[in-house]
């Protein structure tokens, strides 16, 4: 598809739902309804939050209960379009359904992806990404339409039926035929691409790195300088832990919800049970649970670790501590000087 | 929205009437609930070791072991500490009031592995609670199994739990029962001591046709263990019950995590060959 199609062809999409995608909102990308296709922002950056927001939001009631007892809120489910979601992102969704669609299915995540088309962009290597490390640059499923960037013109994958079905509204937009030079330029972007990053780290090696150093001195040096902030949980694209709280309505004690919003691993009460023991007081433990999630396994059946290179806690932590710091201090023994 | 409205929401509990509830000790009370929905109470099937998770709306939702047996259908006991927000909202309630439940959770003991064995369960405090549902549930199927051994250790006589129930099961000659707590009194007619003294008076056992429970609080685990051990009970046949925080019940949550494991969906049963390979299980 030719470039100068491609805001017309988007705006199209809104026939299939609600336009969602990157936009600034009081000066940061953020994933939001899209009230114009000119709030786009199509960028190598990534939004602050991932999209995990568009499916697992960060505070929304799952029931209200009155006196009957309780009834499920679906009211966050529409139809939507997400626009601009680049491939590290539909990883992190492929690795958030294995959580939330496994049996029994979380309604409110199943529903809300079922409603979803996702609309992906190819992106470039910015400061910290490390999707090349990770192996998740590429996307081959979890899309219904992929647009990579070739300047002049996109090459658009098609992923899904739904897909399809947007394709074939404007076709008129559309040139079906790849031509050997078309091949060449793709061929040569991923190429450009792939040198194009500045970081990387042993990802691959990290699984064994992290069974062998469980009781390693690394961890405690971490520990004395880790905030237990949680921002490395809410910006972290496949963190899918939270809470659950019971709200009663200002003026009635029969009546209120129950909420869900996101949770950390790294708070002190996150393991903390009734009669005050709590399984993982030391802020060592917490963070070898998250980095155990990240680098290591992630759920018994989920197949993957859940680092998918997006680089965001390299941006974040306010001290340092990421998937780059701690592979490297568990590779070389040595905590990296600020 | 035109939504699914008629997909099951694994997160909607569903209403249970409080029949009757008593006493254990201070601070610690027994509960019957049932369904209120007759069918859904006669059909809720479980194996001993599962759970649920119980709601008061308004003050919130914890997981509870399940202290009745699935031999006895219909009822559903449970055993609870005054501890926090929701159980002293739970000691509020009076007979015929309404909770909500959901469940049950979780994967229960390895029955399939215990059937045609000699069965050893030990208790350790409030660790009775899920294991009163293997007991019964071993007595009341009493010919799957070999001889049955039920040791139960409290601090002090008054934090011994169903006494009067415990005490009557020492009349049954088709069970073993020994019991003992930390400190004793002058009218306690048991053994004093810590529950792994208790071990001393088993008969001989054929560690081959044997198999072991263990649930108490996280200190004991490592010495009972260590007593299976001693009577080469294998590794794979020892099976012991965790406590974790849970929001969900259902792997979603991620508060009950054990490195890659859900304890409310790959446990609260481990076997300790399970344990041995994770280092921050107990």
């Amino acid at each position: 598809m030719q470039s100068k199609f491609l805001d017309v062809f988007l705006e199209s999409l809104n026939k299939f739902g609600n336009l969602y995608g990157p936009t600034y909102k009081n000066k940061v990308l953020s994933y939001d309804r899209l009230a114009n296709i000119s709030d786009l922002v199509l960028t190598d950056e990534h939004p602050m939050i991932p999209i995990k927001k568009l499916f697992h939001p960060m505070k929304f009631t799952m029931l209200h209960f009155n006196e009957m007892g309780f009834t499920p809120d679906y009211s966050t489910i529409e139809k939507r379009v997400i626009l601009g979601v680049h491939p590290c992102e539909i990883h992190s969704l492929l690795i958030l359904d294995s959580v939330f669609m496994r049996e029994p299915m979380d309604p409110y995540y199943a529903q809300l992806r079922q409603n979803s088309a996702i609309i992906g962009f190819s992106c470039l290597p910015t400061e910290n990404s490390l999707c090349f490390s990770t192996d998740t640059d590429i996307v081959e499923e979890g899309f219904d339409l992929f647009f990579v960037n070739l300047g002049e013109y996109f090459l658009v994958w098609v992923g899904s039926s739904l897909g399809h079905d947007m394709i074939y509204e404007r076709e008129e937009f559309f040139d079906k035929n790849v031509t050997h030079d078309d091949i060449q330029e793709y061929v040569e972007w991923r190429q450009k691409k792939n040198k194009m990053f500045k970081k990387s780290f042993e990802f691959d090696s990290m699984p064994d790195i992290m069974e062998l150093s469980y009781e390693s001195e690394i961890w405690e040096e971490f520990a004395k300088i880790c905030l237990s902030c949680g921002q490395c949980s809410m910006v972290c694209p496949t963190c899918n832990c939270y809470s659950v709280t019971d709200v009663f309505d200002v003026t009635n004690e029969q009546i209120g919800r129950r909420d869900r919003n996101w949770d950390s691993c790294m708070y002190v009460d996150y393991s903390l049970v009734a009669g005050g023991h709590n399984f993982r007081a030391s802020r060592g433990n917490r963070l070898k649970l998250w980095y155990g999630h990240k680098l290591k396994t992630f759920g018994k059946d989920y197949g993957r670790p859940g680092c998918v290179g997006c680089g965001r806690c390299v941006d974040s932590c306010p001290v340092d501590i990421n998937v780059l710091t701690i592979s490297e201090a568990l590779t070389t023994k040595e905590v990296p000087e600020k | 929205m035109t939504l699914i409205e008629t997909v099951e929401n694994p997160f909607k509990p569903k209403a249970a009437r409080i029949v009757r509830h008593y006493d254990l000790i201070k601070d610690h009370r027994f509960f019957q609930i049932r369904h209120i929905d007759m069918a859904k109470a006669m059909s809720f099937s479980y194996n001993p070791g599962q759970f649920i998770m119980l709601s008061i709306p308004g003050v919130g939702e914890c997981p509870f072991s399940i202290s009745s047996t699935p031999s006895r259908p219909g009822i559903l006991e449970l055993g609870v500490r005054r501890v926090g927000k929701l159980t002293e909202s739970l000691f509020q309630k009076r007979d015929n009031e309404v909770v909500y439940i959901r469940g049950p959770y979780g994967n229960g003991f390895k029955l399939d592995k215990m059937v045609d064995k000699d069965l050893i369960i030990v208790a350790g405090g409030l660790g009775v609670i899920p294991l009163r549902s293997i007991l019964y549930y071993a007595l009341d199927n009493r010919d799957q199994f070999k001889r049955v051994f039920f040791l139960y250790g409290a601090r002090t006589p008054n934090e011994f739990l169903f006494k009067t129930e415990f005490f009557q099961l020492k009349n049954r000659k088709d069970i073993e029962c020994l019991y003992t707590v930390d400190k004793s009194d002058a009218e306690w007619p048991h053994a004093t001591g810590v529950v792994t003294k208790l071990f001393k008076n088993l008969p001989e056992i054929d560690p081959s046709e044997t198999t072991a429970v263990v649930v108490g609080p996280p200190v004991m685990y490592k010495f009972v263990i260590d007593e299976f051990l001693k009577l080469k009970i294998p590794k794979n046949l020892i099976q012991l019950s965790l406590e974790r925080r849970m929001k969900c019940g259902i792997g979603k949550c991620g508060h009950c995590a054990i490195e890659h494991l859900y304890t409310c969906m790959d446990g609260p049963v481990f076997t300790y060959w399970d344990t041995l390979h994770f280092r921050e299980l107990i």
